[in-house]
């Protein structure tokens, strides 16, 4: 009962916030380059109305006049020498007339150069990851919708999957310059009030560069399928003056200083638990599920005993790693645990998730998915254990 | 009376039943069986396509989890296209291209046979990789990896079925190309062939083209996934973006192969129903062709978001440009063929017209998308969506519809309930308008496609897309039960049903008797 009257205060609460929310345009520019490609759009459009009227009309009117049921009887022309050059050069040169305009931004587009602040951007299934070159400050965005709203458990907020735990900060009236690639798939990085769109391509660097005119929020999403997570990965910008802007980076650094310093720490089996159960629902569950079954055939369930089938190469590098044996997911080492996260498991899903995590993060996961659903090792990781690996051997255990 | 007898043996009694099916070379056997194919693939990529608007209804995930609502988008894609467009045109020449030709039959009867039983087997791997350990291929009909090397047997499987079909295309416009220029009757010359022919004929040069390229990369594809190749893996010196330069290279010819067709239906039906000649037929068959050229030039308009260099962008958004202009010539000519003409609204000219306007938002939409910078605020959108249905679906579906009811009283011998036909354009229409227009704002709104679940402020049109749907499907069950009733009886359609009709299956009984000219017609 109680479900049931949660759900229907959901579906209420998605009819009311959808109200009034009719758009019909692109979203209101806040950079040089949006404000040109919003003029661009409303210039190519009234292009294309005027034509689609005229030329509609012409045949309208003569579905209309030149009827059989209006008495009409059909002429028997079928050429036209000069009709048929006008609307071959017409044509031609309205297009020449946009294709001007277009060009000049494609010009202001490409050119990356001069910039104020360099942001190397990351993409991976399904987070991006933002390193401030020079700054040394470098950390991941997840989405931070809860999954209770997804699954229409909850009522769903404002910000409904355009929404993250850590934006990228940047101050306004500078221009930004930002690096894309990728670690594993294909990925856009599109926020639409920027103008800007570019894809994060495995194994290249593009760069595209965009300057904010006023402070605010500024949300996008991932615009490249890249796997079940796709519609799942938002990008928000967050645009501060200047100085304001400084204190945050500031501030940023400390906590990051702070964050190392508790990598050095031991905890106990609850407090990993505890923070790894996080970790893992915003990482980990989108793939392996909340419940740890993961999807049948697809991603392996993290449950010892839990029944995986699938083709040799996906169940042949679990065996190699002790996780898998006759249709059955087990619980390999801790050690062969830490190296797929640290080193992923290539030609699969599995990406080195480790490498964008810190210390304790690893620790804490691991340690979380070794006591919970129906495993019970006792065993802890703790981060000291993850810097290790870290540092020693970047191929880890087993490759 | 012997010649009657000397000719049954002659055509050795054929087969009844399935085994009439599984061996039958007759180009109009084999064009029934094309047509009720992409029927069913139609039927079924559609309910697909329910499936999908079901989960879109609201946001939030109600019905399936993102990996399946993928499987369900991709598979959506791949079946449209494989299965039920090309398929279809297919059928349309196999029973047109001799009747217009005046031609007893395909060049290549046995072929022709082979080219259409290939597809049911490369249907079957399709259809059966949802079933396979992991699922059907979830990246899209794009098939981009790397994202496709992370997938299981099934993408195996939708890469042999690929492979299937490419060999039937080619092996289908081989046989269209010869037929077309070995087996015209004395005095059709290519300047006299309707233009349902001549855009056929164009179209399956596009097909051998570009079929070959589609193939090899998918092996590509296979080779990296299982032998070791980094074609596509940046780690081994390969670029997963030289995938989407082949796939485009294929899959932009892809996408007038399945329009030319359909603007050679149009050019059939608007003279018939306007009782007037096409209007310059010669520019109509150079615009075709120059659009087939153009087709090869303009590719990388699907990749502007990649990181192209300028000159890049630049070359491909004149040449995207450019191809507006025949495109262009193509819709005045059909309204200047309605101009001054008698105008009558049976089915097929309903269709037509509307396929004529509907086609043309979809070109002029392209238009705003070959635009770079707005393309870069579009790529990837739901406004794309919207574009690709303007033309794929008002355009080569429709034509197709408009074509079935054009000819089903030919090839039947009976008329089609005209009233009910009537009902099917005008639900099919504007249902067709209701699911579709929105998404150019959703698009422009700022949403992706390819998504399973959105963010709330486009909740109201994606809800109008699935209530017009909902009743788009529904229609088409209606259209089922019109070609039916339509082979089982009706008025008897006699040799022309159609007073403006001026091409030469009209001048044969309906329904036509089996073999057709084995005697040429003379064309004045």
């Amino acid at each position: 009962m109680r479900k049931t009257a949660i759900y229907l205060a959901a579906m209420a609460g998605v009819a009311g916030q959808s109200h009034a929310e009719y758009k019909f345009n692109l979203q209101p520019p806040v950079t040089p380059i949006a404000h040109q490609i919003y003029d661009l759009h409303t210039l190519i459009l009234l292009v294309c109305l005027s034509i689609f009227v005229l030329v509609f009309s012409f045949m309208f009117y003569a579905l209309y006049k030149h009827r059989r049921s209006a008495g009409h009887k059909a002429a028997q022309f079928s050429q036209n020498n000069t009709l048929e050059i006008i609307w071959t050069l017409v044509p031609f040169l309205i297009l020449m007339s946009v294709a001007y305009p277009a060009s000049q931004t494609i010009l202001a587009m490409k050119n990356t150069k001069h910039a104020d602040i360099s942001i190397k951007v990351t993409g991976h299934q399904w987070i991006w990851e933002y390193d401030y070159l020079g700054e040394g400050v470098r950390y991941v965005s997840n989405l931070s919708t809860p999954r209770d709203q997804i699954d229409n458990k909850a009522v769903k907020g404002a910000h409904y999957l355009l929404e993250v735990d850590q934006p990228l900060v940047v101050p306004t009236g500078k221009k930004i310059r930002v690096l894309l690639t990728s670690m594993d798939v294909i990925h856009s990085w599109w926020v639409p009030q920027l103008g800007v769109k570019q894809d994060a391509i495995p194994g290249f660097i593009h760069d595209d560069w965009f300057l904010i005119e006023k402070p605010g929020i500024y949300r996008g999403q991932c615009a490249e399928l890249c796997g079940v997570g796709h519609g799942f990965m938002p990008i928000v910008v967050q645009a501060l003056p200047p100085d304001e802007y400084d204190s945050w980076l500031k501030d940023k650094k400390s906590k990051l200083t702070e964050a190392a310093a508790s990598n050095a720490k031991t905890y106990t089996l609850a407090e990993l638990k505890t923070h790894g159960e996080q970790v893992y629902l915003s990482r980990c569950a989108m793939c392996h599920q909340a419940n740890g079954l993961g999807v049948a055939g697809v991603f392996p369930p993290l449950v010892d005993g839990a029944s995986f089938s699938a083709g040799p190469e996906a169940t042949a590098p679990l065996v190699e790693r002790g996780f898998w044996k006759n249709g059955k997911v087990t619980l390999g080492s801790k050690e062969q645990h830490l190296g797929i996260l640290m080193n992923g498991i290539s030609g699969t899903a599995m990406q080195p998730i480790g490498q964008q995590l810190t210390d304790l993060d690893v620790a804490a996961v691991i340690t979380y998915e070794r006591n919970n659903w129906g495993n019970h090792t006792g065993e802890t990781i703790q981060p000291a254990e993850v810097a290790a690996v870290r540092k020693g051997t970047p191929k880890g255990a087993s490759s | 009376m012997t010649t009657t007898a000397t000719l049954d043996t002659h055509a050795h009694a054929r087969p009844r039943g399935i085994r009439r099916w599984l061996t039958t070379t007759n180009h109009k056997d084999i064009g029934t069986l094309y047509l009720c194919f992409s029927f069913a693939m139609f039927l079924f990529a559609g309910s697909l396509a329910m499936l999908i608007r079901a989960e879109l209804f609201q946001p939030g995930l109600q019905f399936f989890q993102p990996n399946v609502f993928n499987q369900l988008t991709t598979m959506h894609g791949l079946i449209m296209i494989f299965g039920a467009i090309m398929p279809a045109f297919v059928g349309f020449a196999n029973w047109q291209i001799p009747l217009m030709i005046g031609a007893p039959d395909m060049a290549f009867p046995r072929l022709n046979n082979w080219s259409f039983w290939l597809l049911p087997m490369a249907f079957l791997l399709l259809i059966g990789s949802l079933f396979a350990p992991g699922g059907a291929v979830a990246g899209g009909w794009t098939m981009y990896p790397p994202l496709y090397i992370q997938g299981g047997p099934g993408y195996d499987m939708n890469i042999f079925a690929i492979h299937i079909m490419g060999i039937s295309s080619i092996i289908g416009s081989i046989n269209i190309i010869t037929t077309v220029f070995n087996m015209r009757a004395p005095g059709m010359t290519l300047m006299k062939m309707p233009m349902f022919v001549w855009t056929w004929l164009i179209t399956a040069f596009l097909l051998v083209a570009v079929m070959p390229v589609l193939a090899s990369t998918v092996t590509m594809l296979l080779t990296d996934r299982h032998f070791g190749t980094h074609f596509f893996d940046a780690a081994g010196g390969g670029d997963p973006v030289m995938f989407q330069h082949l796939f485009w290279f294929f899959g932009h010819p892809e996408v007038y192969i399945m329009i030319l067709p359909a603007f050679g239906i149009l050019s059939t039906i608007i003279p018939t129903f306007s009782r007037k000649p096409l209007f310059a037929y010669h520019s109509m068959v150079y615009a075709t062709i120059a659009i087939a050229v153009l087709a090869f030039t303009v590719w990388a308009h699907h990749m502007f978001t990649v990181g192209m260099p300028i000159a890049g962008q630049l070359f491909f958004m004149y040449a995207t440009m450019l191809i507006a202009v025949p495109t262009g010539v193509k819709v005045f000519s059909w309204i200047a063929t309605m101009w001054r003409g008698s105008i009558t609204f049976e089915t097929p000219m309903l269709f037509s017209v509307a396929v004529v306007c509907l086609f043309t938002i979809g070109g002029l939409s392209g238009l705003v998308l070959a635009v770079v910078p707005v393309d870069i605020q579009l790529q990837d959108t739901y406004y794309v969506v919207a574009h690709f249905h303007y033309v794929l679906f008002s355009g080569a579906a429709m034509s197709i519809m408009a074509g079935a009811y054009y000819w089903l009283p030919k090839w039947t011998g009976h008329m089609y309930d005209e009233k009910l036909g009537q009902w099917h354009f005008w639900l099919t229409t504007i249902a067709f308008n209701v699911t579709f227009f929105p998404m150019h704002f959703t698009g422009l709104a700022g949403m992706p496609r390819r998504i399973p679940d959105y963010a709330l402020q486009f909740a109201d049109f994606n809800m109008i897309s699935s209530i017009g749907s909902f009743v788009l499907g529904a229609s088409q069950i209606l259209f089922l039960y019109i070609v039916i009733k339509c082979i089982r009886g009706g008025a008897p359609a006699g040799a022309r049903p159609w007073e403006g009709a001026e091409t030469l299956e009209w001048s044969l009984p309906s329904p036509l008797p089996y073999h057709t000219f084995e005697v040429p017609p003379v064309i004045k």
